[in-house]
């Protein structure tokens, strides 16, 4: 029982992170009309911008490292700690949550001037050479960020408080035996938020009327005298927000690497696939769908009956989705039918 | 007067044993050169050699392939008799002059593995048939290392291993032209297995997450064989995908499967992931059967350990080198990459500057850059003074032997670069096998 409740904590974890990339790809397919292979690559920069705060509050004076005797060493003392003794560590210490006010602004900035600067010369091209440029821009991407810090992942650790695990099982008195990090339950409660956020802004904001008016029906909107264009290229932003918050939270879990973008981007198209394309609610329920099933799969009792079932289920369900609903648990009718 | 024209056939044998023996005379005096025949990129009367650096310059190991090219400019400097000589004034017998390779001025040209065997293949062969190469080496990886080491037989082109760990290497796929100056898995094995007796006792059990290839099946075979002879019971050896990133689907069933030391066949980006995630549900502080729960990382490399921040303290591995090591050819070592590039080299960058030398310290020897001779002078070649103790190439497998290094995150380091404790030098005679152990044929020696 224990096993099991852990895979589903485990589920709804990585399944969070999967709704966050999948929300994001299915806003800009679904108002744009364009297929962004660039998106893992957005996921990625938000956690650099975690690595960026920690680089930021960790600035240091270089003092002689008098311990390595070999050579003319130097260690790195923050001027955080230098200035402001243990207040100056705890801030260090909180640099992932600080960075998400670096995340919001930053990712908006780069969804911008990649949809005014790049995508926007594309909407009418077809769905292959969209696919060629976005990813294009992603490899681009990576290697700014390779050529910058290096290809080893960085570590950057969630605050000291939340470092460890929670006994989940004591909350329910199910005995000591199930716990789990602290920092992935964090996680999970973050990606249900973001998730709420984005759908009551789509929802009940003006702004989020046209633009889901426009998902609907871009033509007629247009003619009712609405700049949808200029509110695409807000949709472009959010979306890039959306990822790269998903990225910075994830930074403590998975140290960032330049790479780590295009780890999750097929999974995340995968989603979008099962989920329906253009549909928000199928995104997310089919993120969280497809992590906790991935997580069962990996159990020793399932692979022991079906070998490597861990490595394909998500294909597996996609084929067999795509087999009994064509278009997705909740995709709409006409969405790339044409 | 009557001239004689005839003469005795004493007299002719006498005068053309006289021109025969003059004519060959120069050969005496120069070593193996009945040998010396047309071979690839053979350097002839040119003023320099060329070396081929070829090492991931690009993907995963990007930033290891960086160091070892750190490495090799520093050795090629060294050869050129520039800078302070570093391993070389320490490394014996050295038949090295600090004049380049047999007089000849040290050149070289790089290429990128990307940590693809494929893509490795071809940078050699460019390297070999564009760049003129005469020696390839480098490579952070066991496939590139196979793969590399088979294209050089065929090319009849030296190949001097960067890191690869696996045992296939000098094991099932060596090679004539191959050698290894790197450990392998079954060192690790034999070279951890009585450390982890005598930190963590002879009841345990042990639950193994490992990489699905050829690597991470030779680690988790070398480490359960070791520990198992200690009494060790095995709980599982899960095969995870490489570059899984998140591994909590792994990670999860360990904590109540009644096992008390978890071992991770992980290198690279996997290893800094899984044991970031395995802290992060507390096993490293987790009590199991009555004992603290364990964390073992089979091979450990200082780059990674960074990668892995806090969470490498406490855990247990092992290494090829570190820089921490006080013997003069360490030492020496580390004084030169210091003062050149102002941090020390990786386990990486050791054995790519050691490699170096001793292919050039071969082919002095050898008198030529002829590969097989150059073979026969590296085949169960003994050497001191760079760093690991006593150490040879063994003749029947290329592989090199010496101390291996048991070390230990560190808990209290004492400068940004002191990430691991050394443990324990485990002598060479503890980590020998039998060379015939791991299969294998080197093949001829002249190129087929």
């Amino acid at each position: 029982m224990d096993a099991l409740l852990l895979q589903l904590l485990n589920g709804l974890d990585k399944g969070g992170a999967y709704a966050l990339i999948a929300l994001g790809l299915t806003l800009v397919f679904g108002t744009l009309g364009v297929v962004n292979f660039g998106h893992g690559a957005l996921f990625m920069l938000g956690a650099f911008c975690a690595v960026v705060m920690q680089k930021i509050l960790t600035l240091s004076e270089k003092v002689k490292d008098e311990s390595v005797t070999f050579f003319d060493a130097y260690k790195e003392v923050p001027y955080l700690e230098t200035w402001f003794g243990e207040t100056g560590t705890m801030i260090i210490d909180w640099s992932v949550p600080i960075s998400l006010f670096l995340v919001i602004p930053f990712m908006m900035l780069v969804g911008w001037a990649l949809e005014r600067g790049l995508i926007k010369h594309f909407y009418k091209r077809t769905h292959a050479e969209q696919i060629l440029v976005t990813f294009g821009l992603a490899i681009v991407l990576q290697e700014i960020i390779k050529a910058n810090f290096g290809a080893n992942p960085i570590p950057t650790p969630a605050p000291d408080i939340v470092a460890g695990s929670a006994n989940v099982g004591s909350w329910f008195g199910m005995g000591d035996n199930l716990v789990y990090p602290w920092w992935r339950l964090i996680y999970f409660i973050f990606s249900m938020i973001v998730i709420f956020i984005a759908f009551a802004f789509l929802k009940f904001t003006t702004f989020g009327m046209v633009v889901r008016a426009g998902m609907q029906d871009r033509d007629t909107v247009s003619m009712l005298g609405i700049n949808i264009e200029r509110r695409f290229t807000i949709v472009f932003g959010l979306a890039a927000v959306i990822a790269g918050l998903a990225g910075a939270m994830y930074a403590p879990t998975l140290p960032p690497d330049y790479h780590m973008g295009m780890d999750f981007l097929v999974l995340s198209f995968i989603v979008v696939v099962v989920g329906g394309m253009g549909s928000l609610p199928g995104a997310v329920l089919a993120g969280f769908l497809l992590g906790i099933l991935q997580s069962f799969a990996s159990m020793n009792e399932v692979k022991s009956i079906l070998p490597g079932i861990d490595q394909i289920i998500i294909y597996l369900i996609a084929v067999v989705v795509l087999l009994v609903r064509p278009r997705g648990l909740m995709g709409r009718k006409g969405v790339m039918e044409d | 007067m009557k001239l004689k024209l005839t003469q005795s056939r004493r007299d002719f044998m006498k005068t053309s044993s006289g021109i025969a023996l003059a004519g060959a005379a120069p050969m005496f005096f120069m070593k193996n050169a009945w040998a010396e025949k047309d071979f690839v990129n053979n350097p002839g009367d040119g003023k320099s050699v060329t070396l081929g650096f070829n090492v991931p310059q690009t993907g995963a190991y990007a930033d290891e392939g960086a160091d070892e090219l750190r490495a090799y400019k520093l050795a090629v400097k060294h050869l050129n008799g520039e800078g302070d000589g570093g391993m070389m004034n320490t490394f014996k017998p050295s038949s090295l002059k600090g004049n380049g390779v047999l007089g000849k001025k040290v050149e070289y040209v790089t290429g990128d593995t990307q940590t693809k065997s494929d893509a490795a293949r071809s940078s050699a062969k460019r390297m070999v048939e564009k760049d003129g190469a005469l020696m390839i080496t480098g490579g952070s990886s066991s496939g590139v290392a196979v793969a590399v080491q088979a294209y050089c037989q065929e090319a009849g082109v030296l190949f001097m291993a960067g890191l690869t760990h696996s045992n296939d290497t000098t094991g099932k796929d060596k090679r004539r032209y191959g050698f290894r100056h790197f450990f392998n898995t079954e060192m690790s094995g034999a070279a951890l297995g009585p450390v982890l007796e005598k930190e963590m006792g002879k009841d345990r059990v042990a639950y193994h997450l490992t990489a699905d290839y050829n690597w991470g099946w030779s680690q988790e075979g070398s480490i359960k064989k070791y520990s198992e002879e200690l009494g060790w019971k095995t709980q599982a050896a899960v095969r995870t995908p490489l570059g899984a990133g998140d591994f909590s689907q792994y990670i999860t069933p360990v904590l109540n499967s009644g096992a008390d030391v978890l071992v991770l066949n992980h290198y690279g980006k996997d290893m800094v992931n899984s044991l970031t995630q395995a802290v992060q549900f507390g096993l490293r502080d987790k009590q199991a059967n009555g004992k603290d729960f364990q964390i073992v990382v089979p091979l450990f490399s200082r780059l990674m350990a960074q990668g892995a921040g806090e969470n490498i303290k406490g855990i247990y591995g092992t290494t090829n080198w570190n820089w921490s090591l006080e013997d003069e050819g360490s030492a020496a070592f580390v004084k030169s990459f210091g003062a050149e590039y102002g941090f020390p080299p990786s386990q990486a960058a050791h054995t790519c500057y050691v490699q170096t030398l001793l292919y050039a310290n071969a082919c002095e020897m050898a008198g030529t850059f002829y590969p097989p001779e150059v073979i026969k002078a590296l085949e169960g070649f003994e050497f001191d003074g760079m760093g690991n103790g006593a150490t040879e190439y063994r003749a029947e497998d290329h592989q090199c032997f010496k101390d291996v290094l048991v070390v230990q995150g560190n808990d209290n380091p004492s400068s940004q670069f002191d990430l691991l404790k050394v443990v324990q030098e485990v002598p060479r005679a503890q980590v020998e096998y039998p060379a015939d152990m791991l299969g294998g044929e080197l093949g001829p020696y002249e190129k087929s």
